[in-house]
């Protein structure tokens, strides 16, 4: 194996132990936050965000490494946002926690896993008329929401940090 | 609050935390020993998966194909992030005694029974659906939900929000019976 492969397994297997320690990679989770009866995986992926994205800006502001934003195209960006939720409901698991889901147990992670290779393979026939139609309306590049209001990430940061915060006490007070 | 939840997990804000100095970890480890920085995500590995499978019977179909070429089939970084995933929960659910051979989830079996076939359909099909959809808005929940949030990305706010909202609605319809 190559110094990247090493890498991204050594990484792949911390995050999948932290993914099946928070309970978050199970059906019953996904699928109670869309029910709105259980919001384990927004604490979870929320607390995370709080705490990478500090790190990750202070890195980047360094110069020792770089931002990656992915595309604000806005036809694909919403049908494909919609089109996730939809399949996500059903499939109750999301790209990563399958894998995970079938590490712990959940056989019918499998069925999930396959749909998805059979989808990516839709996907890449389907490329060459999506993105001369639906990728092709409007793209507004790599940007960020502190390059779309042109503020500095430092003032967005405890922004959301205060957002989450509040979403936090609901959470709990709402015994969600 | 509590450090261990009932099920015998982490408390989720706590392994969140943890998630979110991975990816600190992670980000810093990949530009050092890779010379460029990788963000944690998962989808694109089902493109570079299924385009293993295809080239073994149509391998100039594959070659031709613009978007298998973009996405170049290799196992990289992602590639063995997702198959570190898999080994990660089966360590952390083996050596909790969390692992369960399950072949149909209980809010599924409540709505649908127990029947292993539904089930498979109903993943199978949402499978396809949700990677659809995932590679059209370019992330899944970790591309965009972690990775893309963490840097205050603007299409990770929006697909992030259409991701719930879609799937809130479509959960309501599929897992609730109308009363009456």
């Amino acid at each position: 194996m190559s110094i990247e492969q090493i890498l991204g397994l050594i990484t792949g297997v911390v995050f999948g132990f932290l993914l099946q320690k928070g309970r978050v990679i199970r059906f019953e989770k996904q699928i109670g936050a869309l029910l709105i009866k259980d919001m384990t995986i927004f604490k979870f992926m929320l607390s995370a965000i709080m705490v990478g994205m500090v790190g990750i800006f202070i890195l980047s502001d360094m110069g020792i490494t770089t931002l990656s934003h992915k595309p604000m195209n806005v036809g694909a960006v919403v049908i494909g946002g919609i089109l996730f939720g939809i399949g996500w409901a059903v499939m109750g698991f999301c790209p990563g926690t399958s894998s995970a889901a079938l590490g712990e147990g959940r056989l019918h992670a499998i069925f999930a896993i396959l749909g998805m290779l059979v989808g990516a393979a839709i996907f890449a026939e389907l490329y060459p008329l999506l993105s001369s139609t639906v990728m092709a309306w409007k793209d507004f590049g790599k940007i960020g929401l502190q390059d779309a209001f042109s503020i500095s990430h430092w003032v967005l940061v405890p922004i959301f940090w205060a957002a989450v915060i509040g979403l936090f006490f609901l959470f709990e007070k709402k015994g969600l | 609050m509590k450090l261990k939840t009932k099920d015998g997990g982490w408390n989720p804000y706590f392994a969140g935390a943890l998630v979110g100095i991975l990816a600190i970890l992670s980000v810093y480890a990949t530009t050092a020993l890779m010379g460029k920085t990788n963000y944690i995500g998962a989808s694109t590995t089902f493109v570079r998966a299924v385009g293993f499978v295809e080239q073994v019977f149509a391998s100039e179909h594959v070659a031709s194909n613009a978007y298998f070429a973009a996405t170049k089939i290799k196992v990289d970084w992602q590639f063995m992030l997702v198959i570190g995933i898999f080994l990660g929960a089966l360590i952390s659910s083996l050596t909790d005694k969390s692992f369960k051979l399950e072949k149909v989830p209980p809010i599924w079996q409540e709505r649908f029974g127990s029947s292993l076939a539904k089930r498979g359909v109903g993943a199978f099909l949402g499978g396809i659906v949700a990677m659809i959809g995932a590679r059209l808005a370019d992330g899944c929940p970790s591309g965009h939900g972690l990775s893309g949030m963490m840097q205050l990305s603007a299409s990770s706010f929006v697909a992030l929000a259409l991701f719930f909202a879609a799937g809130v609605l479509t959960a309501a319809i599929v897992y609730k019976r109308r009363a009456s």
